[in-house]
Formats: C-alpha cells, structure tokens, sequence
C-alpha cells in the first residue's frame, strides 16, 4: 500500500542507437517521456516525423477498415472485442515474421479496399438503374421507341397529362378546333400516381395546333426521355442490375476469402499503430548533429537497472536528475495481489499525491464489507462469487484491468454470502418457501435461520449496528489524516485536528448512549458507571475546547480565531450527516432480501402440481436474475458513494497523475518475449 | 371491510405509484440522453445504461415498503386493519417514500441526464459522474428508510 517512488533520468545517446534505444524501452513499459524544452538550446532540433506518423496511422486505419469490413462480409466468433476480451499472446518470433511479412498483407488488405470501393460503385450503379426503372414503369406498354417524333406525314407526341383521362377525352381534347373528322388518334397508355400517360398522333401540319391543344390540356413531355422501345430499356436495366448483383457477391466473396487473415490484420494494426507513436515520440524528443537526448520518469527501483542497461549496451551517458516538485511526479501506486483489485475503485476517484497515504488496503476492506451487506444475500453471492471466479480462470489473458476489476467482486460476493447467512438470506427466503410449499413443513417454522438476526424483524438494531460501521470507517479516515499530519511533523495539527476531533465526538457518544432518547430510539440500554459519565463529559468538554481555541490557529486576531473555532465546532453536524448516510447499508440490505422474498412469494403463488414446480421455476430464475442485476448495481454504486464522500471527505484529496509510461500500446495482441 | 383498511390500501398504493411515476420519468428521461450517446460511440454503452438505471430505484424502493405494507394490513399476511386511525397511520408511514421517491427520481434522472453528458465527453470520468446521480438518492433512502421503521412500528 504504497505510492512508488519515482526517479527522474534523462539519458544522452548516439544517434546510431537512437531506433534500438527507443524500442527498448517500449517494449520494457517502464519510462515516461517528459520532453525537455529545447528552445535554450540552438544546437538541438526536433525532427519532423509528422509524414512518417502520418504514413503508419493510415497504414493502421486501413487495416481497422478491413477488420470491420470482414465482420460485415464474413462474421465469425472471432470478432467480438468486448469486455472480456483476451489479446492474443505472440511470441516475439511469430510476431518478427510477421512483420517480414507485412508487404504481403498490405497487399490484401489493398485488395480488400479496391473490392470495398467496386462494391460501393455497383451499388451506385443500382440505385441509379433502379430509380430510371421506376420513372420508365409508367411506359412499359409503350411499343415504339419513346423518341418517336413522327413519320414523313404524321407527328407522334408522347408525354403525360396530369390527373386521369380516358382516350374519349384525350381525343376530344387533342383534336378540338380541328375540322371533322379529325385525323387524330389518341391512345392512353397507363395511369399512374395521379398522372396518365398519353400517345397522341397527327398530321405533321397540324401538330402545332394538336400540341397547343394538349398543353391546355395540362401536357408535358417526359423529362428524361429514353431512346429505345422502354420494355427493352426495361429489361436492359434489370440485366445490368442482376450484372451489377453479382459483381458485389462476387467482391463480397473476394473480401470473405480473406477472413482467415483475420488475426493478421489484427497483428497489423497494432504493430503500425506502434510504429506511429515510436515516431510521434521520435518528433518531440531533441536531437543535435551526433545526439538525442530522452527525459522521463522511471520507478526509483528500476532506475539503476536502466541506467546500467543504457550505459553499457548503448553508450549512453545517464543522469539521475532532481526530482524537483513531487507535485509533477507521476504517481503509479504498489498494492498486494488482493489489494490491487480495488486500485481501479481509487483511479476513478483520483491517484493520491506523492507523499501521502495509498488508502487501497485499507478501502478494500470497507469495500467488500460495505458491499456484501447491502447484496446480503448468499445465493446472490455464491453466483456472484462464482461467475467472477469463471471468468477469471477462463480468460487468462483479460486486460488486467477488468481481471482485477472482477476479482475485486469475487470478493464481493463472498462477502455477500457470508452477510447473506448473518441475516439468513439465500435467493430471499427460497429455502423456507420451498420447505413450506413442498415439503410439508409447518409454515410457522423457519428452516434456514440467520446466523446473527434477520433484519426486517429488528431494523433499529440493524440501523445502530450500521451506524456503528460508519462511525469506524470514519474515524479510520480522521486516522489517516492524523497519520499524514504527525508524518510532516505537525504535531499541534495533529492534536488540535485530529485529536481534538476524537475526543468531542467519542465523548459525544457516550454522553448519548446512556440516555433515555437513546434507549427509545434504539431499544438499547447502556448502564455506564458515573466515572464513565464524567469521562465522557471531560472528553466532549475538551475536544470542543481544543477544536474552538485551535482551528484558526494560523490568525493572529484572537475574535477571529475564536469565531472560526465555533463555525468548525459547528462541523459535528457534518459528521452526523455522515454518519446517518451509512443507514443505507441497512435500506439497500433490506431491498434485496424483500424482494427476493416477494419474487419467491409470486412463484409459489399459481398452480398445483408439476405445473406450480415449472411456475416456480420460471419466476424464479427471472426474478432472481433481474433481482440481483438492480441491486448489484446499487450496492456498487452506493458503496462507491460511501468510499468517495464520506470516508474521502476526511481525509483524501487526490490530484495525482497518473505514470504512463512509453509503451506498446495494443489492442489485439501481447508479445511475449522469447527466452 | 372498514375504512381503516381503505386508508391503508391508499398509502400502499401510493407507495409504489409515485416513486414508479418518478423513476419511470427519470430513466425515460436519462435513457434519451444513453441513446444519443450511443449514437455517436457505441463502446460508451455499458456505462451510460448504468447511469440510465441509477433513477430506476426508487420505483423499487416504493414497491419494497408497498409490500411491506401489503403483507402486514392482511391482503398478503397480517391483520386486516380495523380501525380509521390505523389505516391512517398506514397511509402516512407511506408518505415519505411516495413523495420523495416522486420527486427525488425525477430529479435524479435529471442529474443523470448531465452525467451521461460528462461521460460522453469524458468517457475516464465515469466514477465521478456515477457519484452525482447517486447524491440524489441519499434522500431517497432516507424516506424508505423512515417508511420502513414506521410500517413496522405500527
């Protein structure tokens, strides 16, 4: 439980070792690059590599985007990337041959683009056909060609006429004004949307006047006009859409038959991805004529290990530097196997400081109690328990955060089963209802009792037992701090903060518990001895002086010092807030456990028979499923809750950066280094 | 059946109809907010849909002291109540959790409707957006904590 020591270096090296240097200690993860500034120093340069960056993350968007398209075009188990996702481990061997091969891949993946980019192209192709199809659809009775102006004698106006019309109208309409008998035809060809489709024909003298005639009509030309007879335009387009159809299945095919490739491309992408951040760092790091020069944080364990590393396999010159204002220290924290699970709990919050306290241990074991009581159930629990512990073993190769994340609720669940047996809960009270339902037993009669008391039947009991706990994990947070202030040598803070505190309010207590308001609210009696009494009242008495007359201790005007002192003093209401916060461990402990017993109620409730075991059965699973996801859910949040504003609150304050060291940073694969 | 049992049966319901009003308003409200998100980045999923479900306690918490209730005033177990006064005395132990469960959903919904928007901008701050939301809740465990002593001290 520590915060780890860092250890500034900065390293000086030929320029030939510059490519080896930088790999090194990628692949070791243990630096982090601070870029020193170089404008005090002509002689050094930054090297442009934006091209180079540039070049790579193309490389690795290209390999992304046939990734994506082999999940479209040839789906398999492999691409899921979820929670719980494993990276494929790559023996360094593997991984150099692959990479001798990368010209090869690039290939493919260039293929799979080219096919990507006929497939969009057929399917532009398509949409246009099929939008010329539905606007010759109207015409496809038409059997001249649709350009058909007319013969020597006569003019052949093709067009539509808004609305419907019968061929009686259209050539009333057409030849009007025409001497009679009018040498004109008319013929309808469809109607279609409110719009109908004419063929009028007539003397090419008279055309002028039949078209002046259609117009009044409402008469419009069709605004693309198609040469060739429409049914066969028809079918032109259909034949170049089937041709179309079966170049994209024959380009689907092309990109699926790649799908074997996947985890190289996978490989890939993560080895450019690589390569451009080795040349983002390459572009920020000084450099003269002959030499570059690095600076970064190392663990202060390591750094004699690097520097040896880098003296005598590359001629490096190696300076430990001055690690200046731990303020700008990056903070990586150092916690045993079990309590390193709860180190993602802390992050969300914040990394502490360097110089002060690490609380993961110390958190862990409020985290797991304070969770177990609010799922409080043993059933809830042992599934739990077990579903973490599955998942762990089986996905070995898990990113350690969420491995670490789910151990942390393996613990969880433990702790759950065993609130679950204190307050005799498992899966709610099923083990009774099943007894009582099936097995004959009286109903008056409990067959799974609590090992310590079931809460409905006592919730004042429970509330104080809660309120304690609370009280505990509030005076361990007053304790840190009490640790951190003797630890800078602050004696009068410690007494007048942290000891002043203690006393006002354990003398506070006392003074309650004996009463008569305390006895009624809690149905508990204290008999305290009167020495006791006069202790606790000496206790309250002198904490409530200390904290009066020490908390402005740093102002000289004595009114005010005093007055600060009372509005500090007025804090205890703050801890009584706190402290009635932590009633929620009893409510969400009481939530679970009633309606597991509800959803067991429900099931027992319908049929008889085998129908009334399946009814049960159903219910049960359901309920439970859905009973444990909520409630999981708000012990988790509530227990982050009790960590992040009561325990923190007393003493906490984050503002820690976190290390990030140079590293391959991977989403598909590990390397493992050969030996 | 006296009136008692009728006062009775109002705080009963009450208790899972407003805190159900209130939750069902919040994470409708914060569920709007999930689905944009996820619109944009569909990795943020998981998160934001815990911070959906963060207003849908309330509705749980009602129904909890409903039952409680339920199975004391003889509909589930218990008694039938047989006077005015203890059927009042049901109704208002009732009445912190209705409202406040009302209210306190409503407005937790809200804050989770702003935290979805912190997460989607800042996917790394999901404990401190989670913390907002559960601020809210405070007061409504509070309210089924005082329920729940009051329906079992009667």
């Amino acid at each position: 439980m520590a915060v780890v020591k860092m250890q500034k270096l900065s390293i000086c090296a030929n320029k030939k070792h510059r490519k080896e240097i930088l790999e090194t200690l990628q692949s070791m993860g243990v630096m982090e690059l601070s870029y020193t500034d170089i404008d005090k120093d002509p002689e050094l340069q930054k090297m442009d590599t934006q091209m180079a960056e540039n070049k790579y993350e193309k490389r690795q968007a290209s390999f992304e985007q046939a990734l994506r398209l082999l999940k479209t075009y040839a789906p398999s188990d492999g691409d899921k990337t979820g929670l719980f996702y494993e990276k494929r481990q790559v023996p360094r061997s593997v991984m150099n041959e692959e990479i001798a091969n990368r010209h090869h891949f690039n290939v493919e993946v260039a293929d799979i683009l080219s096919a990507e980019k006929s497939i969009t192209e057929c399917q532009g192709v398509i949409q246009k056909d099929t939008n010329a199809k539905i606007s010759l659809s109207p015409w496809a009775d038409l059997d001249i060609p649709m350009s058909t102006t007319g013969t020597r004698d006569t003019a052949c106006l093709i067009g539509s006429i808004p609305g419907q019309i019968t061929p009686e109208a259209l050539y009333a309409a057409a030849s009007a004004d025409l001497p009679e008998p009018a040498a004109v035809t008319a013929d309808v060809i469809s109607t279609v949307n409110e719009s109908t489709q004419v063929v009028v024909i007539c003397l090419k003298n008279e055309a002028e006047k039949v078209e002046d005639n259609l117009r009044a009509a409402g008469f419009s030309r069709p605004s693309m006009p198609v040469n060739g007879i429409p049914k066969d335009e028809i079918a032109r387009l259909d034949a170049e859409i089937a041709s179309m159809q079966k170049k994209i299945g024959e380009q689907k095919d092309v990109i699926a038959g790649y799908g074997g490739e996947r985890e190289n491309f996978r490989l890939m992408s993560d080895y450019y991805h690589s390569r451009a951040e080795k040349y983002d760092l390459l572009g920020k790091i000084p450099q003269s004529r002959n030499v570059f020069f690095l600076e970064g944080w190392v663990p202060a364990d390591q750094a004699d290990g690097i520097s040896k590393l880098m003296t005598e396999h590359f001629g490096a010159a190696v300076g430990m530097e001055d690690n200046g204002d731990p303020a700008d220290q990056p903070v990586e924290l150092h916690n045993n196997k079990i309590a390193r699970t709860a180190e993602s709990v802390l992050k969300s919050y914040g990394l502490p400081q360097h110089g002060r306290v690490d609380p993961t241990a110390i958190m862990w074991v409020f985290y797991v109690v304070f969770f177990g009581m609010m799922l409080s159930d043993a059933g809830y629990g042992i599934v739990m328990a077990l579903a973490c512990a599955i998942i762990v073993i089986k996905k070995k190769n898990m990113d350690p955060g969420t491995r670490d994340f789910l151990k942390l609720f393996f613990f969880c669940g433990l702790s759950t089963t065993f609130w679950g047996f204190m307050y005799g809960g498992f899966f709610g009270d099923a083990i009774d209802v099943i007894a009582h339902t099936w097995f004959g037993v009286p109903s008056d009669q409990a067959v799974l009792k609590p090992l310590w008391f079931a809460p409905l039947n006592n919730p004042m009991r429970l509330l104080m037992w809660c309120l304690l706990f609370g009280l505990i994990h509030l005076f361990t947070g007053l304790g840190i701090k009490g640790y951190e202030t003797l630890k800078a040598h602050d004696v009068v803070g410690f007494i007048s903060d942290i000891v002043g505190w203690y006393m006002f309010l354990l003398g506070l207590i006392f003074l309650l518990l004996p009463t008569d308001l305390f006895a009624s609210i809690s149905g508990m009696t204290f008999a305290f001895p009167a020495w006791m009494h006069t202790l606790a009242k000496i206790l309250a008495i002198g904490g409530a002086l200390i904290i009066l007359l020490m908390s402005g201790r740093d102002r000289k005007n004595w009114a005010l010092r005093i007055a600060l002192g009372a509005y500090d003093l007025y804090g205890v209401t703050s801890w009584l807030s706190d402290v009635l916060s932590y009633s929620r461990l009893l409510a969400l402990g009481l939530a679970t456990g009633v309606i597991a017993s509800v959803i067991n109620m429900m099931g027992s409730m319908f049929g008889s028979g085998p129908v009334k075991v399946i009814i049960f059965i159903v219910v049960f699973i359901l309920g439970h499923t859905l009973n444990i996801a909520i409630n999981a859910l708000g012990a988790y949040v509530h227990t982050n809750r009790l960590q992040y504003v009561e325990f923190f609150g007393k003493f906490y304050d984050a503002g820690g950066r976190e290390f990030r060291p140079f590293r391959h940073k991977t989403k598909y694969i590990q390397v493992k280094e050969d030996n | 059946m006296s009136m008692g049992m009728v006062f009775a049966l109002m705080g009963a319901a009450l208790a899972t109809a407003l805190p159900g009003v209130g939750s069902a308003w919040g994470v409708g409200m914060a569920g709007q907010a999930a689905a944009g998100v996820v619109s944009e980045d569909p990795d943020q999923f998981a998160k934001v849909l815990l911070l959906q479900l963060l207003p849908g306690t309330q509705g749980i918490y009602g129904l909890l002291v409903t039952f409680i209730t339920l199975s004391q005033i003889g509909i589930l177990g218990g008694d039938p109540v047989q006077d005015t006064a203890t059927g009042m005395l049901y109704l208002f132990a009732c009445l912190p959790i209705a409202i406040v469960g009302l209210i306190s959903a409503y407005h937790q919904g809200r804050t989770s409707v702003a935290s979805i928007g912190l997460v989607a901008k800042k996917p790394d701050q999901f404990g401190k957006a989670m913390l907002f939301p559960a601020m809210v809740e405070t007061y409504a465990i509070l309210a089924l904590l005082i329920s729940i002593l009051a329906v079992n001290g009667i």
